[in-house]
């Protein structure tokens, strides 16, 4: 059985208390995207200012459970400073992280669905959230924010 | 289970009643479960199970159709059912009863049929600030088809529908549309008072009673409304099956909602001639089983007696009020009206800064089943300025002691999610 520990580790509650890059951006020059959990009505705004193809700042703002808030608060600190490449990189191996399928592969699988070779880092204490799969949609809110944010702000420049 | 005597109490036997739910004797977590979440969908008792079962194994068979002997049990199974909610909600005629799929086909149907063959441009209908989205959304789409207008009767600070500009809000109104009880606040509204202000105003009145059929007695002609629609899945019956209810002259002159078989008198390659009530609006092979099933629930309800049923609910919705209050004091808010006469077990509760969901995460951790969300009520909880609420919503087979389970629940989640001060 999967125990509450197993979902909220220390450092997701650390995260939910203590937010990172929490607020809101000029826009312009940032890009605000917005994103929407029908099913429990959580709310997030993804502020990036991207210049050079560098993510040079990002924040959050909205409303939403511990796991969506840590998850935002840490996908922050994973992007910021890093090029949109490398962005969609990380996303890519958090998602894969999320689906239920890609961890039901194993180790020894050599099919697509096998994660990235990217450091998740502390975002990989949110690994437990696939074992409770109504919360998986909390912890990718962000994420999918912040892709619809990427490819908003390069088709806008 | 045998039901109570006329005690004077009217205190139901809820050991005996959870007995005949199979779904309560489950352990969730370890723990026995504990359904506080019956406003979503109440749990079956054997009764009907046995009721869907035997059906199937007895006397399956298409309705209105076959000579042969199963096929006139099943036809006279399901004409029985119809027959016990028409008993079970006060209508004046079976053939005012439309069996639909859930409440919210039940409020489409009149959206399309009625509202489609009567109202256009610059006119308007009015809901309320507390309605599911079952009944703002299909108004929502005939005013965008029709360029209807909708106004919203507004509520007060403590969860009451806000009567002060009724009369004005309602001129020119050509349909009333409002719940008789919140599927968020619990707030009972007062239907009556509320039916002949829109009759009075020229209006016509549909009552949403998918809160309020299973938990207390429903009398359609005291009520005088229009239609009312509810749903049978939150009553003990299955889910698949709800009910429209309408004035036969209304019904009548309203062309048919959906086209095929049963709804047809005749057909011909130059068209069609409708059925008559309440076939007419009864497209296709309907839930044969699940309406026998809500025969059978209402059945249940009505040997332990529906003044006993809002009898516990009120009882034990001032106790959970009481003792949640006391224990928790201003680390807990409970929305809606604070007296038990004018709510139902509906409680929306939001509890320190902890977020709904992690609420009933660790809830669920113990067994404790209550949901959290929008419930399907997002104007609503814009207007309450909270994005979700956790629920409880409490039901006959509930006890003061599934109200402590969650009291202690509340404290747990509250000690493992505080936020440290700094
Ligand atoms: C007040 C109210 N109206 C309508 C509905 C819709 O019921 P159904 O989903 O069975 O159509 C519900 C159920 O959630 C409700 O609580």
């Amino acid at each position: 059985m999967a125990g509450l520990e197993d979902l909220y580790r220390e450092i997701i509650l650390d995260h939910y208390r203590n937010p990172r890059n929490r607020g809101e951006l000029e826009t312009p020059p940032a890009h605000m995207a917005e994103g929407f959990n029908p099913l429990c009505g959580d709310e997030i705004q993804v502020f990036l200012h991207v210049d050079d193809d560098t993510i040079r700042d990002v924040s959050i703002s909205g409303q939403g459970c511990s796991i969506s808030q840590s998850s935002a608060s840490m996908m922050t600190t994973a992007v910021m400073g890093k090029t949109v490449d490398e962005a969609h990189q990380v996303i890519r191996a958090f998602k894969a992280m999320m689906s239920i399928h890609g961890d039901d592969l194993g180790g020894d699988s050599t099919g697509e669905a096998q994660e990235p070779a990217v450091g998740l880092g502390d975002l990989e204490a949110l690994r437990g959230v696939v074992k409770f799969p109504v919360r998986i949609k909390c912890a990718t809110l962000a994420w999918n924010t912040l892709d619809q944010g990427l490819n908003e702000s390069a088709s806008a420049s | 289970m045998t039901p109570p005597p006329d005690s004077i109490d009217m205190s139901l036997d809820t050991a005996a009643i959870k007995a005949d739910f199979p779904l309560l004797k489950q352990e969730v977590n370890g723990q026995p479960i504990v359904y506080l979440d019956s406003g979503a969908t109440s749990q079956k008792p054997r009764q009907v199970l046995d009721t869907l079962d035997r059906y199937y194994e007895e006397i399956n068979a298409n309705v209105h159709r076959g000579a042969y002997h199963i096929a006139e049990q099943a036809t006279s199974a399901m004409e029985d059912a119809r027959e016990a909610v028409q008993r079970f909600i006060g209508a004046p005629s079976s053939s005012e009863i439309i069996f639909t799929k859930n409440a919210t086909e039940a409020i489409n149907l009149v959206a399309y049929s009625w509202g489609r063959a009567n109202l256009t441009e610059g006119d308007a209908i009015l809901i309320t600030a507390l309605e599911h989205h079952a009944n703002i959304v299909p108004w929502q789409q005939l005013a965008a088809e029709r360029g209807v207008e909708i106004r919203w009767l507004p509520l007060t600070d403590d969860g009451r529908l806000d009567l002060t500009d009724l009369d004005q809000m309602l001129d020119g109104v050509s349909l009333f549309a409002f719940s008789a009880a919140s599927n968020v606040l619990g707030t009972l509204t007062p239907v009556r008072q509320l039916a002949d202000a829109a009759h009075g105003a020229g209006a016509l009145c549909l009552v949403d009673a998918s809160q309020a059929v299973p938990h207390m007695p429903t009398d359609v002609t005291e009520w005088d409304c229009d239609f009312m629609a509810f749903t049978g899945h939150k009553m003990c019956g299955p889910t698949g099956v709800g009910v429209l209810w309408g004035r036969t002259e209304l019904l009548d002159a309203m062309p048919p909602f959906l086209g095929g078989g049963e709804m047809i008198l005749n057909v011909t390659r130059e068209g069609f001639v409708p059925n008559e009530l309440p076939w007419k609006f009864e497209a296709g092979t309907p839930p044969i089983a699940e309406i026998i099933g809500l025969g059978s629930a209402i059945t249940y309800l009505e040997a332990i007696g529906m003044d006993a049923v809002r009898a516990h609910e009120v009882a034990l919705t001032d106790y959970a009020l009481r003792t949640l209050r006391e224990r928790h004091g201003d680390d807990l808010i409970i929305h809606g009206p604070v007296d038990t006469t004018k709510r139902g077990g509906v409680l929306s509760i939001c509890y320190r800064d902890v977020h709904p969901h992690d609420l009933s995460q660790v809830l669920d951790q113990r067994g404790i089943c209550v949901r959290a969300g929008h419930h399907c009520a997002k104007p609503l909880m814009k207007l309450l300025g909270v994005g979700a609420t956790a629920r409880a919503s409490l039901y006959i087979y509930n006890d003061e002691s599934d109200v402590d389970l969650l009291s202690d629940g509340l404290a747990e989640a509250g000690d493992f999610f505080s936020h440290q001060p700094d």
